[in-house]
C-alpha cells in the first residue's frame, strides 16, 4: 500500500468524519520546523522495531557473507562476556572490565569494521560457554581465529588447550613446553593478551610458587575460575 | 579514535531510528521497513570503502534517498500524488501514532514529493542543506526554498483543519 499514491493533497472527507468544530483548538501559522522535528506522528517508534529490523540486517548480512564480524553478549558467573567470531571461527572472547566498546573498536580496526550484534551467529559458542561455567562441560569444541595473534604469543596461546580442566602450568614449564624455557616473561605476556580468555585457558597458568600471577579478566575470575574447575573435576 | 572508524554496529544504533524515520516520511510506513533494511545491507557492504572522517549519517541519509527511489520504481509507483489519484483517502494512519488520517502525518504524506525529502532530511535527519542538496540535486538555496515551501503548505493546510481531538 502507498499511502502517498492514494491520498488527495487535501482530503475532502475529513470534515464530514469529524464532527468537531474545524476553528476550536487550531494552531494556526505556529507550525514551524521544531513542531516536526518534535511531532510525535513522525518521530516515534514503537517498541521492538529497531530490534526486529537489527535482527533482520544481521541475518541478511550474515547470508551474504559482508558480517565480517558478529559478536554476542553472554551473562556468566564472572560477569558478561563478549563473544565475537568471524568466518572462521570465534576471534575474540572479552571481559566487560577490558571495555566492550573499546574492545569492539580493536576489532574495527585491526579485522573489519563491518561489525554487528548477531547472537544467532554466536549460538554454539555461547551454549557451550554456559555448559563450561555450569560445570558439564570440561574442553570447547569451537573452531578458532587466531588471527588477532601472531608469533610467540600465538604459539603460547596455542599451547593453552593442552592444560586440561582441573589442571595448572607454572609460567616456566609452559616456556619449556613451548621450546623456548627462557621467554618465562613473554609467557606471561603471552597470556596476558590471550585474545580467547576462558575458551584458551590462560587462567590455568600460575606463577611457579603456586601464587596466581595476572589475569586479562582480574584476579577475582581467575580464582573464580580455577575454583570452578576444582569442584567439577 | 583519531581516523579510525567505529564499528558498523555503533552506526545502526546512533542512526537506526533516524533513518527509519525518514524512511516512513518519504515512502511511508509499510515500504519503511524494506527501505531502512536495504539502506543498511548497502552501507555494511560499502562501509569499509568510507573515508574514516565522512558525515555517516548524511552518508547513510544518502543510501536510504537512493534506495526509496528504487522502492518507488521498482513498484511501478507514483510518489507524487497531484492529479490522478482516487478520491478515497488511504484508511491507513501511522500505527501507534493515532494519526487516523488527518494529522500532521497524512499533510507530510501530501506534500510534494521533493518539498517531503527536503523536510524529512532537514528536520528528522537534522542535515545541513549543503548535504541536502547534494543527495536531492539542486542548490542549497533551492533546497532551503522547498523546505519553507513545505513548511508554509503545511502550515496552511492544519489551519483549515482543527487538530486537536482529530487523533484522540
Amino acid at each position: 500500500m502507498n499511502m502517498f499514491a492514494s491520498r488527495p493533497a487535501d482530503p475532502p472527507s475529513a470534515g464530514s468524519l469529524h464532527t468537531e468544530s474545524p476553528a476550536a483548538g487550531t494552531r494556526p501559522g505556529e507550525l514551524g520546523p521544531v513542531d516536526i522535528a518534535l511531532a510525535p506522528e513522525l518521530i516515534t517508534i514503537e517498541a521492538g522495531v529497531l530490534e526486529h529490523l537489527h535482527a533482520g540486517l544481521a541475518q541478511r548480512a550474515s547470508n551474504e557473507g559482508i558480517l565480517d564480524v558478529a559478536y554476542r553478549i553472554v551473562d556468566t558467573p564472572v560477569g558478561k562476556l563478549l563473544l565475537a567470531c568471524t568466518e572462521r571461527g570465534l576471534v575474540r572472547v572479552a571481559y566487560e572490565r577490558e571495555g566492550l566498546d573499546s574492545v569492539l573498536n580493536t576489532l574495527a580496526e585491526r579485522l573489519s569494521p563491518r561489525i554487528l550484534e548477531a547472537p544467532a551467529r554466536l549460538g554454539e559458542a555461547a551454549r557451550q560457554v554456559e555448559e563450561y561455567f555450569s560445570g558439564r562441560r570440561r574442553s570447547f569444541d569451537l573452531p578458532v581465529d587466531l588471527a588477532l595473534s601472531t608469533g610467540f604469543r600465538r604459539t603460547v596461546q596455542q599451547h593453552l588447550s593442552a592444560i586440561g580442566f582441573g589442571q595448572t602450568e607454572s609460567y616456566a614449564e609452559v616456556a619449556r613446553a613451548v621450546g623456548n624455557p627462557k621467554a618465562v616473561r613473554a609467557v606471561g605476556t603471552a597470556c596476558a593478551t590471550n585474545p580467547l580468555p576462558v575458551v584458551l585457558p590462560c587462567h590455568r597458568v600460575l606463577r611457579s610458587d603456586g601464587s596466581l600471577g595476572g589475569y586479562i579478566g582480574g584476579l577475582e575470575a581467575k580464582t573464580a575460575l580455577l575454583r570452578l574447575e576444582a569442584e567439577a573435576a | 579514535m583519531m581516523d579510525m572508524k567505529q564499528p558498523f554496529e555503533k552506526l545502526v544504533e546512533l542512526h537506526g531510528a533516524t533513518v527509519l524515520r525518514v524512511c516512513r516520511a518519504v515512502v511511508g510506513p509499510s515500504d519503511a521497513e524494506d527501505v531502512w533494511q536495504e539502506t543498511f545491507l548497502a552501507a555494511l557492504r560499502a562501509y569499509p570503502g568510507l573515508p574514516p572522517d565522512a558525515n555517516t549519517e548524511a552518508w547513510l541519509v544518502t543510501i536510504a534517498h537512493r534506495k526509496s527511489l528504487d522502492a518507488v520504481r521498482s513498484t511501478g509507483r507514483r510518489a507524487v500524488p497531484v492529479g490522478e489519484v482516487p478520491e478515497t483517502p488511504s484508511p491507513h494512519g501511522v500505527p501507534g501514532s493515532g494519526d487516523a488520517g488527518n494529522g500532521l502525518w497524512s499533510r507530510v504524506a501530501a506534500l510534494p514529493d521533493k518539498q517531503r525529502r527536503v523536510i524529512a532530511y532537514r528536520y528528522l535527519a537534522d542535515l545541513a542543506f549543503n548535504d541536502i542538496a547534494a543527495i536531492v540535486g539542486g542548490t542549497p538555496a533551492a533546497a532551503r526554498r522547498a523546505a519553507s515551501d513545505g513548511i508554509k503548505s503545511l502550515r496552511t493546510r492544519l489551519t483549515a483543519t482543527e487538530l486537536e481531538g482529530e487523533s484522540a
